[in-house]
């Protein structure tokens, strides 16, 4: 176990950081079109500033701002995203994930249906990145028990 | 028995071995996959989806069920690790 030791300069330099190291996860879920990045690697920087914080606070800290149960529907969530933009391809008549089928309700054109297709997926893997990574490392770091990791 | 599978296991090393000889050089210019697929994806992806990005538009259009499957495996190391390690709550 990881002694707990309440730094100052650890926190205060977390806490302005951590909503810095956010605003870049979520540039780099919506850059993916035109710079390397995308889901995963967006999703693994998000979760990465909540571990950040749970490692210079605690695990009942950080679990104020996000609980497991959250936590766990963020997992499906990114999933149904997912899978739901392909479902509607296909009530829209096309095959499954065919994006240009999108241009039917969208006010847009098949092609730029399909980057907005591709967002749309993007930021479903990148929930649901982001929900695993904090979901394995609460199981991880606390044994199984939320209640006293990391002290 | 361990004689038998020492052999088993030498013989499928030196089958797959023999069977890299027919795969094309590494970085090779006239391999299949460089002269079939790569050509159309870099050419048509502008005009096809208006993703500059040939490889998220390759990653999450041309292949997306490839990548919902990759999401499907995240999706079930959290649900493994959860139903391993959590205990539920008293």
């Amino acid at each position: 176990m990881i002694a707990h030791l309440e730094d100052i300069i650890i926190q205060t330099v977390c806490r302005i950081l951590i909503p810095f190291i956010q605003v870049y996860g979520l540039y780099v879920i919506a850059h993916g079109h035109h710079s390397p990045g995308g889901g995963f690697q967006g999703g693994v920087i998000l979760g990465a500033s909540f571990i950040l914080l749970c490692v210079a606070y605690d695990i009942n800290e950080a679990k104020r701002r996000l609980n497991e149960k959250l936590d766990t529907m963020f997992c499906s969530l990114g999933l149904i995203i997912y899978s739901g933009i392909g479902f509607v391809c296909l009530v829209l008549g096309g095959n499954y994930l065919n994006y240009s089928r999108l241009g039917h309700i969208l006010p847009v054109d098949p092609v730029n249906a399909r980057s907005l297709g591709i967002l749309g997926i993007e930021i479903g893997v990148g929930i649901t990145v982001m929900a695993v990574m904090i979901s394995i490392f609460l199981d991880l770091a606390s044994r199984g028990k939320h209640e006293e990791g990391l002290e | 028995m361990k004689l038998l599978a020492l052999i088993a296991v030498l013989m499928t090393g030196a089958l797959l071995l023999y069977g890299t000889i027919d795969m094309p050089d590494w970085g090779d210019p006239h391999s299949p996959a460089s002269i079939h697929v790569s050509p159309r994806y870099i050419e048509k992806t502008m005009e096809e989806t208006a993703v500059p990005n040939v490889v998220t538009s390759v990653l999450a259009d041309y292949r997306g069920y490839d990548t919902l499957g990759e999401t499907v495996v995240i999706f079930t190391a959290a649900m493994a690790c959860i139903l391993l390690i959590r205990r539920p709550r008293k």
